[in-house]
This record gives C-alpha cells, sequence and structure tokens, in this order.
C-alpha cells in the first residue's frame, strides 16, 4: 500500500508499507518525528480526506487521548490505531505542526 | 558550548534533548538533588499509569549520548550557586519544578488527618521527604479539595481494589498502610461548577469504571447543562457530557447490580468551598470540615466562585488538599515572582539575566501534562539555540564545565551521582521488585541509594 506522510516542514515522504502495517511503526522506520513511547497523543496525524472514512470509527479510548491532542482538526487521528488497508492506497498523513504558541489555548483546561 | 540544565525532570531532560539534536558541538550536564533522576516521572505519576512512565527510555538515551552527562545528589542553591553554574558554563537553564503546593489558608489547615495531595502522591511514589508521612486512614470518608487529575489519582488510589495495586511500583510500605485502610467513600470537592472541572476524560472513566467503587453524582448538578456544552470545544463537551451520563442515566440491569453492591463509593461535589477543618473533641484531628456554598459569577474557565452565605457540613477523618503545586524560588541571584510562582522569563530567558533560562513548571507554572512540558521546554531550548546561533550568549572563553563544578563539589564534601551510578541503583529496584511481581520496589532512603552505589 502506497502512502505519502507530510512532516511538519511540509516535507512529502512516499512510502510503501504493506497491509496490516501500523502506520506509528512506519514512520518511525522511515525517521518520521512520531513518538510511541511518550504520554499520549503524541502519534496524532491528520489523515486526508476520503481515507479518513474509510478507517474504523476510533474507540472511545482513541477519542479520549485525542482531546488531550493539540491543533485537534476533525480528520485527526492517533497513528498507533490505523493499521494499513489497501482501502488506504494513496492516502497521505500530515503530521502537525507543534508551534511555539501550541500550548496557549484557552479552552482546554491544562490537566496534570 | 557547555551547557547546563537543573532538574532531572522532564522539563530539564526534554530541553537537554533539543539542545542536543540542534547543536552538534554543544555539551549538557543535568544537575538533580536527588540521586534519582526524572523528577515527577517517578514520582507524580500514578503508579498504575506505568505507560505514561515510557518517556523514561527516551531521557535514557539522552543520558547515555556521548555529550550528555548526569550529576545527581547535587543540590542547587545549597551545593552549588547558581552564580558558580554561569561561570562554569556558557548557559544555565533552570527546570526544577514544583516542589511546595498552594495552602488553604484556613483554620484547622495543621490538624491531624490533613495533607496536601502532593505530599500524599510523594508518599505512596516513594518520594523520600514524604516517607515519613504516616496518613491516617482510619476514618470511613476522604474528602480531597479539587477538581483536577492529581485529585483523581489520589482517590483512585484510595479505592483501588488491594490487588490490582500490588503489581504496581506503588511503595511497599504505602501498600500496607493502604491494606489496613478504612476510607471507603471519598468526595471529591470544588469550589466551581462541572463545566469548570480541570480533571481530564480518561481519568474520569478510569474512575467511573473502578472494580469495587459506585460513582456518587448529584443528578441536581447536571440538570440544563445540554445547552452550556452545545458549542463548547470537544473535550469540554465530551468531559461533561460523560458527567451528565453518569449523573442523570439510569444503569442498565446488570450495571445497577454492580453498583448496588459495591463496597466503597466516590462522588463529586461542586460549587463549595472550604472555610475551616473542624477539630475533633480534643482539639487534635480533623471530624469535617465547614464549606461556604457558593454561585458561580461568569462562564467557563474564567467563572468565579462567590460565597452565598450558607454553609455546609462534611464529615470526614481525612483531608487531602489538591489545590496546585507551587514553585520557590532557588537562589538569591534568580528572579522569582512570589505572587505567580514563577520565574520571569520571556520564551524562556530569564528576565535581566543574560545566560540564564527556565523550561517547565517554574517558567510557566504547575499544570500541564507531560507533552505540555516538552513542547514547552523546546521552545527554552530554541531561545538558547538562537542566543548562540546570533552570539548573544558570551562565547569568547571556553568554560570548564563540570571541570570547574568538580573541585568547588570535592570542597563542600559532595559527590555526585553518575547515570551509570543510577542505573545500578534501577537494576537493584526491579530485582527486588520481582520477587514481589511489581516492576520494581523502589529504594526510597537516599543514603541506602547512596551505600547501594558504594558513596
Amino acid at each position: 500500500v502506497n502512502i505519502v506522510f507530510v512532516d511538519r516542514t511540509g516535507r512529502h515522504v512516499p512510502v510503501r508499507g504493506r497491509v496490516g502495517d501500523n502506520v506509528l511503526h512506519l514512520a518511525q522506520r522511515h525517521g518520521l518525528e512520531l513518538e510511541a513511547s511518550l504520554a499520549c497523543p503524541t502519534c496524532h496525524v491528520y489523515v486526508s480526506a476520503p481515507h479518513l472514512d474509510r478507517l474504523p470509527a476510533p474507540d472511545e479510548r482513541e477519542d479520549d487521548l485525542l482531546d488531550q491532542a493539540p491543533l485537534l482538526q476533525e480528520n485527526s487521528r492517533l497513528g498507533c490505531q490505523i493499521l494499513l488497508t489497501p482501502a488506504l492506497e494513496g492516502a497521505q498523513f500530515v503530521l502537525p505542526k507543534v508551534t511555539r504558541n501550541f500550548y496557549v489555548d484557552g479552552h482546554i483546561p491544562k490537566p496534570h | 558550548p557547555r551547557l547546563c540544565v537543573v532538574g532531572s525532570g522532564p522539563a530539564g531532560f526534554y530541553t537537554a534533548q533539543h539542545i542536543l539534536k540542534h547543536h552538534g558541538g554543544a555539551q549538557v550536564d543535568i544537575y538533580e538533588k536527588l540521586p534519582v533522576p526524572f523528577g515527577l516521572v517517578r514520582f507524580g505519576v500514578a503508579p498504575d499509569h506505568p505507560e505514561v512512565k515510557n518517556v523514561i527510555n527516551s531521557f535514557t538515551q539522552t543520558a547515555r549520548s556521548g555529550r550528555c552527562a548526569y550529576y545527581g545528589n547535587v543540590t542547587v542553591g545549597r551545593d552549588l550557586t547558581v552564580a558558580e553554574l554561569q561561570q562554569a558554563y556558557h548557559a544555565v537553564v533552570l527546570s526544577y519544578g514544583a516542589e511546595d503546593n498552594r495552602v488553604l489558608g484556613i483554620p484547622g489547615e495543621d490538624l491531624g488527618g490533613v495533607y496536601s495531595a502532593r505530599a500524599f502522591v510523594g508518599w505512596y511514589n516513594g518520594l523520600p521527604e514524604n516517607q515519613h508521612l504516616k496518613p491516617d486512614l482510619s476514618c470511613d470518608t476522604a474528602l480531597v479539595l479539587g477538581h483536577g487529575n492529581v485529585a483523581l489519582d489520589v482517590a483512585r488510589i484510595l479505592l483501588t481494589p488491594l490487588p490490582l495495586l500490588r503489581k504496581t511500583d506503588i511503595t511497599d510500605s504505602s501498600l500496607a498502610a493502604l491494606a489496613c485502610s478504612k476510607v471507603k467513600r471519598v468526595w471529591l470537592v470544588g469550589r466551581r461548577g462541572p463545566l469548570q472541572v480541570a480533571f481530564t476524560i480518561k481519568e474520569l472513566r478510569e474512575m467511573i469504571n473502578l472494580p469495587g467503587s459506585r460513582p456518587v453524582l448529584n443528578p441536581a448538578d447536571f440538570t440544563g447543562l445540554e445547552n452550556a456544552i452545545k458549542d463548547a470545544p470537544r473535550p469540554r463537551k465530551r468531559l461533561t457530557e460523560l458527567m451528565m451520563k453518569t449523573a442523570l442515566e439510569k444503569p442498565g440491569e446488570k450495571t445497577a447490580e454492580v453498583q448496588a453492591a459495591a463496597p466503597r463509593e466516590w462522588g463529586l461535589k461542586f460549587q463549595r468551598s472550604p472555610q475551616e477543618v473542624l477539630p475533633t473533641p480534643d482539639g487534635r484531628r480533623a471530624r469535617g470540615v465547614r464549606m461556604a456554598l457558593t454561585r458561580l459569577e461568569g462562564s467557563g474557565d474564567s467563572a468565579k466562585a462567590i460565597p452565598t452565605g450558607e454553609v455546609e457540613e462534611l464529615e470526614c477523618g481525612l483531608v487531602l488538599s489538591s489545590i496546585g503545586y507551587r514553585s520557590l524560588p532557588l537562589d538569591p541571584a534568580v528572579p522569582f515572582d512570589t505572587q505567580r510562582g514563577i520565574i520571569p522569563n520571556s520564551s524562556g530567558r530569564v528576565e535581566g539575566v543574560p545566560g540564564l533560562y527556565c523550561s517547565g513548571w517554574v517558567k510557566r507554572g504547575p499544570t500541564g501534562v507531560i507533552i505540555t512540558t516538552m513542547n514547552d521546554s523546546f521552545d527554552t531550548a530554541q531561545s538558547v539555540l538562537e542566543d548562540l546561533q546570533a552570539g548573544v550568549l558570551d562565547m569568547s572563553t571556553s568554560r570548564e564545565g563540570f571541570g570547574a563544578v568538580e573541585s568547588i563539589l570535592r570542597s563542600r564534601g559532595v559527590r555526585p551521582v553518575s547515570f551509570s551510578d543510577w542505573e545500578k541503583i534501577d537494576a537493584a529496584e526491579v530485582a527486588r521488585g520481582k520477587a514481589a511481581g511489581k516492576p520494581r520496589e523502589k529504594i526510597v532512603d537516599p543514603q541506602e541509594m547512596l551505600r547501594l552505589i558504594g558513596h
């Protein structure tokens, strides 16, 4: 399955994966800055439009973690929950830009 | 360039990591007052949340790398001054976090049975200074004051069935105390309403699903909230919906059965502000808390709790105040904003002191999870890197780094603990835990740690 990662600088990284591959592990193997060992949701990615709907809906656990993701969008998912299928051929996974001001958000309560 | 970081928690390590990654010539030394590293990842994250501690793997990689060195058992502000560090290094980053807590400031706060959640967390997590807490768990009702994740953590540890706790890295001595605990009811009490809770949904869900405990939420606190959250951001909306569902929906037959049989319970109380901890007849221990009932002015995060004049007494034998951690000033040479409890700074550059930076809770205030601190640390590291590039930092003389510090420490009788020393302590803890089926049995006495490494 051919997919494309778009990293934080906008660089497109085409990757050829296999059906069943975990998107997070794939990204890491190709040197992209996605961490799995951190407190979630650091494997947060934006999924390209037609492919978003071809993913199984997030379970409660994923939704709870996504709530904590900065720069959350409608097409946000956790990379560690996405397994490649033929239906994801051509999918693009964009890494959210984490900027200097990311943590300034009046709405989200700062948990600890 | 030689740089140093004070504090080996997430802020310290992430700042070091980012500098090392983006500057091939930098050497970063990390100083820590305890013999052991990792700060709140080791001493703050709950024992039943081991996956959150995975960041330790990343920090370990950094500490083991060639251009990074760890020096534990060195208390900056006592064994070394910040001025001495500034002479030895081109730049100094303060990442020493928040070791204290906000106080309630009410009568009775010093009675037996009243503790800060910070001390209670330190106690069960093996923080040396809290090992003698001996919290009194002989009462049936505990009040936790505060509606953040730390409040949920302490409530959960008080109510989690022992067999589940036994498999974690919670200390043996706190396990023994919890095994004798009579606490079977925990109220989490906040000054404001459901829309102002600071805890997050994952932790709330965990509490709702806690085996052996029944959630008790007052439906009256939640009626009519649908309108208020209609346009709320997703995290607030989902969190409120979960509380509403728990409070208002009739549970299915099976759940109802399980809940009715639960030996313990916990609940949320809102719009109650503590006025006084009431004493037992002998005047020595807490027997309850008098609360002022409040009403809310304004809405959302900025809503304020105003006393209505009405009061209520809540009976309890244990009070845990979870109203926030607090940083302390480190050294007279470092400016400190006592009101806000932070070091005055701009993007991590300490105001008025070139070459001095800060990151983490001591920079922004004591809120946020590890990832919040990660991004904040990268922000400070960026400032350091920019200043290195732009020639803002005085690079004209080479600095000796630890070379200069070593003799000062020796003359003061201070012997630093290296990272490989920590790895010996780590191995010992893991070995001790293995016998008991725990990931580790933490050593809680710094002297024992030092003896173990032959110091």
